[in-house]
């Protein structure tokens, strides 16, 4: 069982939340607690939290996180919750001075979750709502039987990230009656009030009223159509419109709140982690080291930062890039003239002494997310700096190879790993198909295609909660391919895009 | 303490082994894990359990990574790993799962599938061995058994009595008496211990497909019997004409050109019982793997003969093999079948290839003796 602090640790936890305030991090109440080893890999399978719905899942993942453990091949050193109040935890067994480093990362993230925008939506009691979803679907389990749920559990997860990232944002007809008596007043199309009869022809041209005609018709068809307008949220469509049994909707509506609960710390990943390590790196260097711990400090830190060619570590690359926008506010080096600035000297040694880097910084983490944060931050100089590159895997040679080091390239493909987590966007377009009750997909295709035989397995499960045959038109090798699955047979059949 | 981890631990675990359960024959016919065996624990590379998604192909992908290098210079292995690019969680890859088996959980499985019955124990009550247990404490006994802590609490205590202690110069000086050892106690524990003696033809006829099928038959009968029986031992002897005993690793790799005398290993097979192995004390288990081509109709009677009167009525099982060479099988098993197979304790078994272990497996293990 999670124990508080001991006294020590209590006033460490004193000491280093008195530098949080002190630089002006403003965050939830922090609980601190802590946990065995083997606690924490619990924990850490169940994505953060103490309590999560029985499924095999997390015994995989625990399985995994308790092996790295034993052979010292991997250690978590930092678990933090989204909520309010915020949950953390530290493992029993390390020394003090990775609890001080701890506890300053984790009042980073607090900070972050609590004034960022992505996160505004979010529900702040989500670890009631986790342990009241676990034992829904305990309930659901003893009713129903184990394996019909985890089954259905499993299918779910198969569709979990087809759901509108941008959902929580978004208020969509605000009142559809309103809208769809808009729809019937408009249905006549009149045109313009018309003062003199002989202006009519030049105020309500014929060609403009075939054009508004035109639109009330298109607006008909498509609240004939179904969904209306193509929708992101496939979950959400079927949780509408599927034929489930009760239970199979409370655990799909289970499974879409944890989905969208955990989809904005999958924006933010890099902006997020880079706050957290800036703000440790800030409090342990400037405040709360103590001289002997300075060795141990710096091989944690330097562990964090580590990186590998083949991959980007958002630690390390959040870290460099707030101190980057920091520096450069420090030193004036943004707008117009900075800019149109050709003078290399000039640039180098740039330095209007504005001061104003903290201020930025923080703003910066109320209004951005990941992609907006790397699209307006990463400049040319930064990438240069960091060494960034775009690798890609050279069939010829069957290995991974570093394709390029263009700064343009570089950006775009960190961006398009970022958007939409890298998940390809999907949309119902329509749930009626033929007029045949079929649901159907479309792959918004950006470059890249689908993986086949994922994405086969997959429509075998939507069809199994649809009921009716799933189709998804997406593309391979730049032809238009529609995939389907009729609920015995998968086949495909090129289509016109 | 339980952790409530655990329930979905062992579900996982349960997944994983129903999915080795469904691929059990799959496994039986392949020789590659048996590489992987470590010293009571197997890794078995079992499809990945994976929840499909929509997602990009890995390969596809590409991503942005972070350090030197020119353009065009390769990462290196295991740079790039699946499920590590620039976004986490983007694919976990299409690398199979290795998990870790213990060899009894393995026996289970295979009992569980093939039906196999629980061996029926004989005279186990009277086989024990003795073990030695450190549970006392003594006054006397070797230096190197001194129970440190227990000899300065002796000599702790017999200071503060005798007024000598000084709280201030904590000096704790042990005499002869305060010297505590720790002591031994024999325990008579009931063992049930069983040997296996393999015999293997290696006379020309017997190339390395059919070797091949021994080795991974061989596998599963000690994965078996080690589940059934604490200690198990095993021997292997090799022929052709004559028989010799050798180590595993000679066993499995050893290719003679001569003839074969099948009389010779059964020879060498009742020395090894009558030297090594009281029955009394011993489960003794013969498999004899030929692909039937004897010498002689003389040589073969000796063997009948030699199992009849030495080796039968010592043993629990005997089994014999016949493992279809490309000179086709011999006529062995069916002179073994005639003379002794209606006796309880012999199994006979044809294997034509590696899709016959399975069934052979059972053949062997399923009169549950």
């Amino acid at each position: 069982m999670p124990k508080s602090l001991t006294p020590r640790l209590a006033a460490l936890r004193d000491e280093i939340h008195g530098y949080a305030k002190e630089f002006g991090l403003d965050f939830f109440d922090t609980i601190f607690e802590m946990v065995s080893y083997d606690e924490m890999n619990m924990v850490a399978a169940y994505g953060g939290f103490p309590t999560r719905y029985p499924h095999w899942r997390w015994g995989m993942e625990y399985e995994q996180l308790a092996k790295g453990y034993e052979y010292g091949l991997s250690k978590i050193y930092e678990l933090v919750i989204n909520n309010d109040p915020c949950y953390a935890y530290l493992m029993e067994s390390n020394p003090e001075v990775d609890q001080k480093l701890v506890m300053a990362h984790v009042y980073g993230h607090c900070d972050f979750f609590k004034n960022n925008f992505s996160f505004r939506h979010t529900n702040r009691r989500m670890i009631d709502d986790m342990a009241n979803h676990a034992t829904r679907v305990r309930r659901w389990v003893d009713k129903i039987g184990v394996e019909k749920v985890e089954d259905f559990i499993d299918r779910t997860l198969s569709l979990e990230n087809l759901i509108d990232q941008h959902a929580p944002h978004i208020r969509r007809n605000p009142d559809p009656k309103k809208a769809e008596e808009e729809v019937k007043a408009n249905e006549r199309v009149e045109g313009f009030k018309v003062g003199r009869e002989y202006m009519r022809g030049f105020i309500n041209p014929s060609e403009f009223l075939d054009s508004q005609r035109k639109r009330v018709e298109d607006e008909k068809l498509r609240a004939k159509k179904f969904p209306e307008r193509a929708q992101r949220d496939v979950l959400l469509f079927l949780l509408e419109h599927a034929p489930l049994e009760p239970w199979e909707s409370d655990i799909l509506a289970i499974l879409r709140d944890e989905a969208y609960y955990f989809a904005p710390q999958g924006q933010t990943k890099i902006m997020n982690e880079g706050w957290a390590s800036y703000w440790h790196s800030t409090i342990m260097t400037r405040r709360a080291l103590r001289d002997d711990e300075i060795i141990d400090y710096a091989d944690h830190h330097s562990g964090t930062m580590g990186t590998r060619p083949g991959a980007i570590n958002p630690y390390k690359l959040g870290i460099e890039l707030w101190r980057d926008i920091e520096d450069r506010w420090n030193k004036g080096r943004f707008g117009k003239e900075w800019d149109e600035c050709d003078d290399l000297r000039a640039r180098r040694s740039w330095d209007k002494k504005l001061g104003a880097g903290r201020e930025k910084i923080f703003e910066v983490r109320k209004h951005y997310n990941d992609i907006t944060f790397i699209d307006t931050f990463l400049t040319a100089e930064f990438a240069m700096e960091q060494k960034l590159f775009v690798y890609g895997f050279n069939d010829k040679r069957n290995s991974w190879e570093i394709m390029d080091r263009e700064f343009r390239k570089v950006k775009s493909k960190l961006l398009q790993g970022l958007t939409n987590f890298g998940q390809p966007i999907i949309e119902v377009v329509d749930g009626n198909h033929e007029n045949r009750g079929e649901m159907l997909l479309a792959h918004k295709h950006d470059g890249q295609d689908l993986k086949g035989d994922y994405a086969r397995e997959t429509l075998r499960n939507l069809q199994s909660l649809w009921r009716r045959p799933v189709n998804i038109i997406t593309r391979y090798d730049n032809k238009g391919m529609m995939l389907r699955f009729d609920g015995t047979t998968h086949s495909e059949k090129k289509v016109e895009l | 303490m339980t952790l409530k981890i655990h329930q979905d631990h062992s579900r996982f675990k349960q997944i994983v082994r129903g999915k080795i359960k469904a691929n059990l024959r799959k496994y039986v016919q392949k020789g590659e894990m048996l590489g992987k065996k470590g010293k009571d624990a197997i890794s078995i590379p079992i499809p990945f359990i994976d929840i499909p998604r929509f997602k990009y192909g890995h390969k596809e992908q590409g991503g942005v990574g972070q350090g030197d290098g020119e353009v065009g210079q390769q990462l290196g292995p295991g740079a790039v790993e699946p499920g590590e690019g620039h976004q986490a969680g983007q694919g976990e890859g299409d690398h199979a799962l290795e998990v870790d088996v213990t060899l009894d959980e393995l026996a289970q499985i295979l009992g569980e599938e093939l039906q196999l019955p629980n061996i029926e124990r004989r005279q186990n009550e009277k086989i024990v061995t003795q073990k030695i247990r450190y549970t006392g404490i003594n006054t006397t006994g070797p230096e190197s058994l001194r129970h440190f802590k227990r000899t300065y609490k002796q000599a702790l205590r017999r200071q503060i009595a005798a007024g000598t202690y000084d709280p201030n110069r904590p000096i704790i000086v042990p005499m002869r008496e305060d010297r505590r050892y720790r002591s031994y106690k024999l325990q008579n524990l009931p063992e049930t211990n069983a040997v296996i003696i393999y015999m293997m033809d290696v006379s020309g006829s017997m190339g390395d497909e059919q070797k091949e099928i021994v080795r991974i038959e061989s596998f599963w009968l000690d994965t078996w019997l080690r589940h059934q029986y604490k200690g198990l031992e095993s021997r292997y002897i090799i022929h052709d004409a004559v028989a010799r005993e050798v180590d595993r690793d000679t066993f499995f790799h050893t290719r003679e050109s001569g003839g074969t005398m099948i009389s010779s290993a059964y020879k060498l097979c009742r020395d090894i019982i009558l030297a090594d192995y009281p029955k009394s004390a011993w489960n003794i288990y013969p498999f004899h793997f030929s692909d039937g081509d004897n010498w002689s109709a003389d040589d073969t009677r000796q063997c009948i003969d030699m199992l009849r009167n030495d080796v039968l009525p010592n043993v629990n099982q005997f089994a014999y093999g016949q493992v279809e060479s490309p000179y086709g099988s011999g006529q062995f098993i069916k002179d073994l079948r005639e003379a002794v197979g209606d006796t309880p304790n012999v199994a006979l078994s044809e294997i034509a290839d590696k899709d016959a272990i399975y069934a052979s497996i059972k053949d062997f293990l399923g009169k549950g003796r």
